[in-house]
């Protein structure tokens, strides 16, 4: 009997009972990794040998009696862009290719250390830029619902490797809704952590304010056992928050919204919204409703700018942050054509022209721009007061509201290559997603049924103040237990199963 | 149109139609142990590449973390500068492509800098005396330091013309705080020993802190020298040239000097100064043209993200104000007059970095004279001889007081003195113990210095006749010979009693 489709919380429970073992489990995610991938296309890179290993390490361990923490041999992948001593780490860019890291980010060595076999890495788009995992310079992730559709992105991979039962676990990062609209897509859960509250030290930076890292999962739960895992100070990352991670296994254990005030923000829902993304939400409202939970409907004016300004900000750290991949020291080095004798200057260029993708180009011509001087307080200096306002209006919202919630993304999966000539028809992917990462504040989304028009999942995003990540894991496991209640078995089950080839070993 | 080559104008001449306006940028590299944004050590001369780590190499995914000494050392820089400390202040990124910039951006400080607005004085031979000139101070920031490029093959050791470029990046990320003076202007033709009063000064002051070890030859204090000039009279600023890494302080004032002479030049030409940087050639006394500053060059400032502000507490800045030393302008008034030394011996004992060494001396029980006469002496001369610094001869204050001590029992006379330095030098241990072993003592057996006379006597008879006759001064002939028969371990003073003596 595979282990495949248990959750993480079944998975650690049947090997803290002697069950299975880590090296069963690994093994079966392996297997169905070889199966189903070819398809998929989650996984960058793979590292069985290496997950096997730790799965017999941590197997020995626990047979001696060890203390071991509650996921220790519980097999994960992780997005590319997090750093991996000994694994192959490109962030899915071509100017990458082939580069190991010499040194492990903060949270790989916390996945080390507390014995979860690294499956591989996942798939993304190039840089974290992208709703759609198509500009991964490694070709596109399917979604495991339909492999004509896109996954979401940038953390396609780590969604799809998980929806499709290649991992119980992922790492995630979302800068812009990476994490968030990925799982909505895919019908799994993500979370992106308060800014600050999982250190970055160690992930490939997009844009430095605003990336998180988080879990990608496929229950509420779990999410909450892998956020406590990663999360926490780092004295190595100056914006990591000096306190304690919040309580989020508890929340996600209390899973009560008697008494709680939900707010709805207008200005995330409505027009621009698919029919079937707000029918699921709205039945979502229904169920908080009856449970006990308070509606209250809330504005947050400023939020029809933040895509705009999340544009330039991006961007403009963006062109800096990537400024260090220039063939001097790692990665791609590729010589000017038809030049002797060419200048360091000249392999700069011809590195990254032959090394960055489209949509990488063009946010760096878009950053150049809006730092440049003359243009810097028009662009720039104004995207940050307009990020000041949404924090604003964040903080007034909280005022009224416990959690604020939304639809995750405006659509369900559209189909590869459809919106690849279209770049603001895919940046308008994360509208909903964006004005948490510009105010810093943490997000969740957990699926909430299938549009009718297209059968494909659709995402519901809980987000709480600051530092109170467990408000998303009480609210989002109460909302997870009353769907299931009425599906009988959880959404995933409904996704259609994936051809599968001999695993070969 | 841009000018090429201008006749030089002489200075004097320069002077008699253009002011001269400078402002000097002065990196200060700091002696923490640790380099400004991650734990890899900053010691000289380590094999290349050796003390990096993924943040000071720029690898992806790898962050900054602020070296708290460093602010710490900044702080006590811009309060002896008499600046204002800022109670928050940014970092920010500096964009621009460079191999030796790992990160292709430097993390330095743009509009917000830890300190501004201060003030200094130095003060500077005139022809009419000593006079005090002020500098205001613009700011001092944070940044840090770029690897180093080594240019191998060609004859310049510059890039054109090499084959290969090598880089060592144990350099990128040494703490620098930049010093940033506002324009000095009216110190007309004494602009060249202002501005090298003002980086000596900027380098004693940063000595005192023990902040740095400010060795411009080592690269440790780096100056860049702006100037321009405007018509005499004019109260607006003439278009200036920067010139780079100025790296003595020699050169600081040839480099002000030549370029007023080709400012000059090219105005009185007709023609446009460029607006540029420009590269100080030591060995001609040069400057040439390096990259035109146009306004296409744009580094794109932006506050660094990965880094949170720096925002000093009061009680902070209270407390390292209150670690500040001594002014150096001050603690010089008040050790000349403590010592007695004249304007132009201070100025010498100065001059040869001796300052610190007499100072100890004199408190471990030596005069102020003879700490000068040995340390502008003997030892000096030994420095000087050997290109050693006057620290590092392996003599300490402690033994210039006990030789000293040791002449003014008369055990020794400053003849024998000076061997004893050379044992010193050589290592053979305290000076007592030197005096023992190489037979130094002064002979003060007056049976012993009484047979040598007579025997100086017999051999000089003329010299002896005139001294019979009254002719006292010719008494030196044979306390020299006395001497030369004694090895020079004999008191002259006894000498010469005992020949008087003998003689009358
Ligand atoms: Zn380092």
């Amino acid at each position: 009997m595979s282990t495949i489709r248990l959750s993480a919380a079944e998975i650690a429970e049947k090997l803290a009972a002697g069950e299975v073992s880590s090296a069963e489990v690994t093994q079966d995610h392996l297997d169905r990794i070889a199966a189903v991938d070819g398809d998929v296309n989650a996984f960058l890179a793979l590292d069985g040998e290496g997950a096997l290993e730790t799965a017999r390490d941590v197997d020995a361990r626990r047979a001696a009696g060890e203390t071991l923490h509650p996921l220790a041999g519980v097999p994960i992948a992780v997005k590319d862009v997090v750093a991996t001593e000994g694994i192959v780490t490109t962030a899915g860019s071509r100017i990458l290719e082939g580069w190991v890291p010499p040194y492990d980010a903060f949270l790989t060595r916390r996945l080390r250390a507390a014995g979860l076999p690294i499956l591989g890495k996942t798939n993304m788009d190039e840089f974290a830029m992208g709703s759609s995992t198509e500009h991964s310079a490694y070709g596109p992730t399917h979604n495991p619902w339909d492999l004509d559709r896109i996954p979401g992105g940038s953390g396609g991979g780590s969604a799809a490797a998980v929806g499709a039962y290649e991992a119980p676990l992922a790492i995630g990062t979302d800068t812009g809704g990476s994490i968030r609209q990925p799982a909505a897509v895919t019908g799994t859960v993500g979370v992106k952590p308060t800014y600050g509250g999982v250190s970055r030290y160690g992930l490939i930076a997009l844009a430095s304010s605003l990336d998180q890292a988080g879990p990608v999962t496929r229950s509420v739960l779990d999410a909450a056992l892998l956020h406590e895992l990663i999360g926490g100070h780092d004295p190595l990352d100056s914006t990591s928050i000096d306190a304690p991670v919040p309580p989020v296994v508890e929340a996600a254990r209390r899973a009560d919204v008697s008494g709680l005030r939900i707010g709805i923000v207008r200005e995330l829902g409505g027009e621009g919204y698919q029919a079937g993304v707000r029918a699921r939400f709205d039945e979502a409202v229904t169920l908080l409703t009856k449970a006990g939970a308070e509606i209250v409907e809330v504005s947050c004016p400023s939020f029809e700018y933040a895509l705009s300004t999340y544009y330039l900000i991006l961007p403009a750290e963006a062109s800096s942050n990537l400024a260090k991949f220039d063939a001097m020291r790692y990665g791609l080095r590729v010589g000017p054509h038809g030049v002797a004798d060419p200048s360091a200057e000249q392999v700069m260029a011809a590195t990254r022209e032959a090394g960055f993708g489209d949509e990488v180009k063009r946010r760096i011509i878009i950053g150049t721009y809006a730092l440049s001087s003359g243009y810097y307080d028009a662009y720039y200096g104004s995207a940050q007061k307009v990020r000041t306002l949404i924090a604003q209006d964040f903080a007034r919202a909280f005022e009224q509201v416990d959690v604020l919630i939304s639809p995750t993304s405006p659509t369900t999966a559209f189909r590869l290559g459809s919106k690849l000539d279209d770049p603001m028809s895919m940046y308008l992917q994360d509208v909903a997603t964006i004005p948490a990462n510009l105010a810093g504040i943490p997000g969740l989304s957990l699926p909430v049924g299938v549009a009718e028009e297209d059968g494909l999942p659709v995402g519901l995003q809980v987000l709480a103040p600051a530092m109170a990540d467990d408000r998303l894991y009480n609210v989002g496991a109460a909302l997870e237990r009353l769907l299931l209640e009425q599906w009988g078995a959880p959404l995933l089950s409904k996704a259609p199963e994936l051809a599968t080839k001999e695993a070969t070993k | 149109m841009t000018a090429t080559r201008t006749e030089l104008v002489p200075f004097d001449a320069a002077l008699e139609t253009y002011d001269p306006a400078m402002g000097l940028e002065v990196h200060v590299e700091l002696n923490t142990a640790s380099k400004m944004f991650c734990g890899c050590s900053t010691v000289f001369g380590a094999e290349p590449n050796t003390q990096v780590c993924p943040t000071c190499l720029g690898l992806p995914g790898a962050l900054p973390v602020v070296n708290g000494k460093a602010v710490e050392s900044a702080i006590r820089i811009g309060l002896a500068l008499n600046c204002s400390i800022a109670p928050w202040s940014r970092f920010a990124r500096k964009n621009y492509f460079y191999p030796d910039m790992p990160k292709n951006f430097q993390t330095s400080q743009y509009d917000e800098p830890i300190a501004y607005d201060g003030w200094t004085e130095v003060t500077v031979e005139t022809d009419e005396g000593p006079r005090v000139f002020r500098i205001d101070i613009e700011r001092a920031h944070m940044e840090e330091d770029t690897g180093k490029s080594l240019h191998v093959g060609g004859s310049t050791g510059r890039i054109h013309g090499a084959d290969h470029s090598l880089v060592d990046y144990n350099r990128a990320g040494i703490p620098l705080i930049e010093v940033v003076t506002k324009p000095i202007l009216g110190a007309g033709k004494y602009a060249p020993l202002v501005a090298r009063a003002y980086v000596a000064s900027l380098r004693e002051l940063v000595k005192a802190l023990d902040v740095s070890d400010a060795r411009m030859e080592q690269g440790s204090m780096r100056c860049d020298v702006n100037l321009s000039l405007a018509p005499s009279g004019s109260d607006v600023l003439g278009t200036r040239s920067e010139t780079k890494n100025v790296n003595s302080l020699r050169s600081v004032e040839r480099a002000v000097r030549y370029e007023v002479e080709r400012h000059a030049g090219i105005l009185d030409a007709g023609q446009k100064v460029v607006q540029e940087t420009r590269h100080w050639h030591e060995d001609t006394g040069v400057t040439t043209s390096g990259r035109e500053k146009s306004d296409a060059e744009d580094y794109r400032y932006f506050p660094e993200p990965d880094l949170v502000p720096v925002a000093p507490s009061d009680a902070w800045v209270e407390e390292l104000r209150a670690t500040l030393p001594e002014p150096p302008a001050e603690r010089r008034a008040r050790l000349q007059a403590e010592w007695g030394y004249s304007d132009l011996e201070m100025r010498d004992v100065v001059g040869a970095g001796a300052i610190d060494l007499i100072e100890a001396t004199i408190s471990a029980g030596a005069t102020p004279t003879a700490a000068r006469k040995w340390w502008l002496g003997d030892l000096a001369r030994r420095a000087n001889d050997t290109a050693t610094p006057i620290d590092e001869l392996g003599v300490t204050p402690t033994q210039v007081a006990e030789v000293q001590a040791l002449v003014d029992a008369k055990r020794i006379n400053d003849k024998l003195a000076r061997q004893v330095f050379d044992g010193l030098v050589a290592g053979e241990g305290t000076p007592e113990e030197i005096v023992a072993a190489r037979g130094l003592e002064v002979v003060s057996d007056d049976g012993a210095l009484a047979a040598a006379v007579d025997r100086a006597i017999e051999a000089n008879p003329d010299v002896a006749d005139k001294i019979r006759d009254g002719k006292v001064a010719a008494a030196g002939a044979l306390i020299g010979a006395v001497m030369k028969d004694m090895r020079g371990q004999a008191d002259a003073g006894r000498v010469r009693e005992l020949i008087i003596e003998k003689l009358s």
